[in-house]
C-alpha cells in the first residue's frame, strides 16, 4: 500500500543570480596566479611568501591514501579565486542587490540581523557584507574577515595562522595556505563573554570555483564565544572544490563553540581541516552539520594541551544518492585529566555512504583522561551503506575509553504506530529521522534549528519508495 | 450521523499462515464490544489486521467504516478516515516529544493552513493529561521512551481522547496495569463514550470490564468468534473459565496453532 513518491534529489538551492564578479582569475593553478591573488588583495611580503611556500608544498604532498574516491577532482579545471565586488558593503543599503536576493532566496530575513551580534556574508571568496553591533566593539572583539584582518591585524594573524594546523598537515591544508581567500577572523580579548553567536553565511557562486576560506579564531583566557556558520551552495554540472582551513585557539580556561550547517551541492568535494588548540581547563565544542557534497572529508579536531581541557564533537551526516559522508573527529589527549565527548550521527540512504572515522590518542601525559565515543547510524534502505573506523592510540595506563556504535533501520514497527496516528509514510520516517537527529538540533541556535529542520524535511522528501 | 461499522468474512495470515479465519462483527457508535479469549487464538492479530499492520496479509473480506472499505486503504488514510488502535507494545521513538507527535498526529487530520494553534494544543493535552492522573513533564518526554508499561498504556488513552476516533480498539490496554492505572484507563474510555463513538476492546481478563461495561462480549478462538452474548457472558467466563465453551462447541485446542 506504500505510495510512490518522485525521486527528488534536485537540489532546492541550485539557482544562481546574475551577479556579475569583478575579478577572476582562470584555471588552474601557478606561482604567477598565487602572486596575482596576493597582489590584487595588497598583501604584506611575508604572506606572499607564505602562500608560495605553501604551493611548494601542496605539489610536493601526495593525496590522501584513505577516506573518499577523488578520481574525477582535477586541480587544473579549479578556479582559484574570485572576487564578488571591488568592495566591501559597510552598511546593508550598500550590498549590491543581486546579492541581496541571492540571500533572499536562501531565506535570511533582514530583520534577523537586528539579534546577531554580528553578520558577515561571504560571497564569491571574499566578504561583502559585514556588521559588527557597538557593544561587541566596546568589548574589544575583533570580528571580520580574514582578508580584511591581514591588513588591520597583521602581527595577531601573523603570530598565529598555521600554528594550529602546518601547511604540511595534509595536501589540502597546503592548497588552502597558498590560495587562501575570506574566511572570519575572530580574537575576544581576555575575560570577555560574548552572549549571542557571531554569524558568518555564505554560499560559493561561480562554477568551477573552489572555494578555501580561512578561519582563525583566538579565544584568550577566560572568554566566552560561539561561532556560528551555515552554507548553501548552487547546483553546476562540473565538479567544484571546497577546501577550508579553520584553526582555533582556546586559552586558559577559554570556551569556545563552532557551529557549522553545510549543505553542498551534490558535485562538491568538501575536504576541511579543522582544528582546535586547548590549554588548561579551556573547552572547544565543534557542532558540526555535514548534508550534501560528492565527497565530505572532515573530521574537527582537538588537541587538549592543557590539563583539565575538555572537547566536544557533536556531528551528523547525511548521504543520500552518488554522495559519500567521511567524518569524524580527532581527540588528541596531551594533558593530565583532559576529558573529551565525541557524539556522531549519520544517516545514509538512496545508495549513499556514510563512514565514520575517528581518532581518539592519548599521549604519556594523559593521566586519568576520559573519552566517551558514541556512533549512531541509521539506514534508511538496502542500497545504503556506513562503515565505522575508529583509531585509539594509548601511551597511558591510567586512562578511560568507552566506544559505543549503533546501526539501525527505521522499523516497521515505529512506522506503523506512527501511521496508525495518522501520519504518512513521509512524514513518519521524517519524525523518526528528526528524532534520531535531535540530540544534535537541540544544539543549535534557533534560526538554524528551523533552518536544519527544513534541510532534513526535503532531503527526506522521496526516500520513501 | 452515527457511526457503522462492518467486519465480514475478515481472513488473515502471516507469513502464509492463516490466523484470522473468517471473522464477522457489526458495531454502531455508541456501543462497547469486548473481544475475550485465551491467548493464541487471534485476538491481537484481529487489532492489527484491521489497523493494517504490514505484517499481516488479509486474504479475504471486507472491513466498512460508514459504507468506506477500510481494506483498501493505507495505514494513515485509516486513521484519519476514524479508526484508532490503542497497542498492546507501543513503539518508543527516540527524540520526539510526545507533545510535538500530537501535534502533528491532529494537524494530519487537518487542512493545510488550519492547522491546531499551539496554545490551544498545549491546553487541551494538559487537561487530558490531568484526568489521566499523568505528570505534565510527559509532555516533553520522548514518544514512550523509557516509560513504564503503565504509562505507555495511559499515552495510548491520552492519544485516543486527543485524536478523537469514530472507532476505538484496545489491544489488551489492562495488561500490565494496577488497579488504580486501571480505573484510570477505564474512566478515559468512560470519558470518551458517546452516541457517534464505537469501541471494541480485547482483554483476557473480565476486571477491565468491571470498570468499562461492554454492551456485547464475543468469545475468539482458532481465528474465529464463536460465541456472541452480553455482559452476563463476561461475567460467566471470568467464574468458570473457558472450557466450558470449548466443551460446549467441541473444541479441544481453541488456539490457531494447529491449522
Amino acid at each position: 500500500m506504500a505510495k510512490k513518491s518522485p525521486e527528488l534529489e534536485e537540489y532546492k538551492y541550485g539557482f544562481r543570480d546574475e551577479h556579475e564578479s569583478i575579478f577572476k582569475t582562470g584555471k588552474g593553478l601557478t606561482p604567477e596566479i598565487v602572486r596575482e591573488i596576493s597582489r590584487i588583495k595588497d598583501e604584506p611580503e611575508w604572506m606572499l611568501e607564505f602562500r608560495l611556500k605553501a604551493l611548494e608544498q601542496f605539489e610536493k604532498m601526495p593525496m590522501p591514501n584513505f577516506g573518499g574516491n577523488m578520481d574525477d577532482l582535477d586541480f587544473n579545471e579549479i578556479q582559484y579565486f574570485v572576487r564578488a565586488s571591488d568592495k566591501q558593503g559597510k552598511t546593508w543599503e550598500e550590498v549590491p542587490s543581486e546579492i541581496k536576493e541571492t540571500f533572499d532566496k536562501l531565506g535570511i530575513p533582514e530583520a534577523e540581523q537586528k539579534f546577531l551580534a554580528g553578520v558577515s556574508a561571504q560571497y564569491e571568496s571574499e566578504v561583502v557584507y559585514h556588521s559588527m553591533q557597538k557593544d561587541l566593539e566596546d568589548q574589544g572583539v575583533i570580528f571580520m574577515d580574514m582578508d580584511t584582518a591581514l591588513r588591520e591585524h597583521p602581527e595577531i594573524v601573523k603570530e598565529y595562522i598555521s600554528t594550529v594546523i602546518p601547511t604540511t598537515d595534509n595536501k589540502f591544508s597546503a592548497l588552502n595556505s597558498a590560495v587562501w581567500s575570506g574566511g572570519s577572523f575572530i580574537y575576544v580579548p581576555k575575560g570577555v563573554k560574548c552572549e549571542l553567536p557571531l554569524q558568518a553565511y555564505f554560499r560559493i557562486n561561480s562554477e568551477n570555483m573552489g572555494q578555501f576560506e580561512r578561519t582563525l579564531i583566538i579565544a584568550d583566557e577566560d572568554s566566552h564565544v560561539h561561532y556560528v556558520e551555515g552554507c548553501t551552495a548552487p547546483v553546476y554540472s562540473t565538479n567544484s572544490l571546497h577546501s577550508a582551513v579553520v584553526e582555533i585557539i582556546c586559552k586558559k580556561n577559554a570556551r569556545v563553540r563552532y557551529t557549522t550547517i553545510q549543505n553542498w551541492a551534490p558535485n562538491i568535494y568538501n575536504l576541511v581541516t579543522k582544528r582546535a588548540v586547548a590549554e588548561e581547563n579551556a573547552t572547544m565544542e565543534w557542532v558540526d552539520g555535514n548534508i550534501g557534497s560528492k565527497l565530505t572529508m572532515k573530521y574537527p579536531s582537538v588537541v587538549l594541551k592543557g590539563r583539565g581541557a575538555k572537547g566536544m564533537v557533536l556531528s551528523i551526516a547525511i548521504a543520500g544518492k552518488g554522495q559519500h559522508q567521511d567524518a569524524g573527529a580527532k581527540m588528541i589527549h596531551l594533558a593530565p585529566d583532559t576529558t573529551s565527548t565525541i557524539v556522531s550521527k549519520s544517516i545514509s540512504k538512496h545508495g549513499g555512504k556514510v563512514t565514520y572515522r575517528g581518532l581518539a590518542s592519548f599521549g604519556r601525559q594523559a593521566e586519568g583522561a576520559k573519552s566517551n565515543i558514541k556512533c549512531d547510524t541509521l539506514i534508511l534502505d538496502n542500497e545504503s551503506t556506513s562503515d565505522t573506523i575508529p583509531y585509539n592510540e594509548i601511551m597511558n595506563d591510567n586512562i578511560t575509553l568507552e566506544h559505543e556504535a549503533t546501526v539501525s533501520k527505521v522499523s516497521e514497527d515505529q512506522l506503523f504506530y506512527l501511521m496508525s496516528r495518522g501520519l504518512t509514510d513521509a512524514e513518519a520516517t521524517q519524525m523518526i529521522v528528526m528524532g534520531f537527529i535531535e540530540p544534535f538540533t537541540k544544539e543549535l541556535p534557533m534560526e538554524y534549528a528551523v533552518e536544519m529542520n527544513r534541510l532534513i524535511k526535503f532531503e527526506m522528501e522521496g526516500s520513501i519508495g | 450521523m452515527t457511526t457503522n461499522f462492518v467486519i465480514e468474512g475478515l481472513k488473515a495470515s502471516i507469513e502464509g499462515k492463516e490466523i484470522l479465519k473468517g471473522i464477522n462483527l457489526k458495531m454502531k457508535g455508541g456501543e462497547i464490544h469486548a473481544i475475550m479469549g485465551p491467548n493464541g487464538t487471534g485476538k491481537s492479530t484481529l487489532a492489527s489486521a484491521l489497523m493494517g499492520h504490514p505484517k499481516y496479509e488479509v486474504t479475504a473480506g471486507s472491513v466498512l467504516l460508514n459504507d468506506e472499505e477500510v481494506l483498501e486503504m493505507a495505514v494513515d488514510e485509516r486513521a484519519r478516515s476514524g479508526l484508532f488502535l490503542g497497542m498492546q507494545y507501543p513503539s518508543e521513538i527516540s527524540g520526539v516529544t510526545n507533545s510535538d507527535f500530537l501535534r502533528s498526529a491532529i494537524n494530519a487530520r487537518r487542512e493545510e493552513g488550519s492547522e491546531i494553534s499551539l496554545i490551544r494544543f498545549i491546553r487541551q493535552m494538559e487537561a487530558k493529561m490531568k484526568e489521566l492522573d499523568m505528570n505534565p513533564e510527559f509532555l516533553h518526554r520522548y514518544l514512550n521512551e523509557g516509560f513504564s508499561g503503565g504509562e505507555k498504556k495511559r499515552n495510548e488513552i491520552l492519544q485516543m481522547m486527543m485524536l478523537d476516533p469514530k472507532i476505538v480498539i484496545l489491544d489488551e490496554i489492562d495488561s500490565g496495569l494496577d488497579i488504580d492505572a486501571l480505573k484510570i484507563v477505564a474512566n478515559g474510555v468512560n470519558a470518551m463514550r458517546s452516541e457517534d463513538r464505537g469501541f471494541l476492546i480485547i482483554t483476557h481478563y473480565q476486571r477491565l470490564l468491571d470498570y468499562v461495561k461492554p454492551d456485547f462480549v464475543h468469545v475468539m478462538m482458532q481465528g474465529r468468534i464463536v460465541k456472541s452474548g452480553g455482559p452476563e457472558l463476561a461475567q460467566r467466563l471470568e467464574a468458570e473459565g473457558y472450557d466450558w465453551v470449548k466443551e460446549e462447541l467441541g473444541i479441544e485446542d481453541e488456539t490457531v496453532g494447529q491449522a
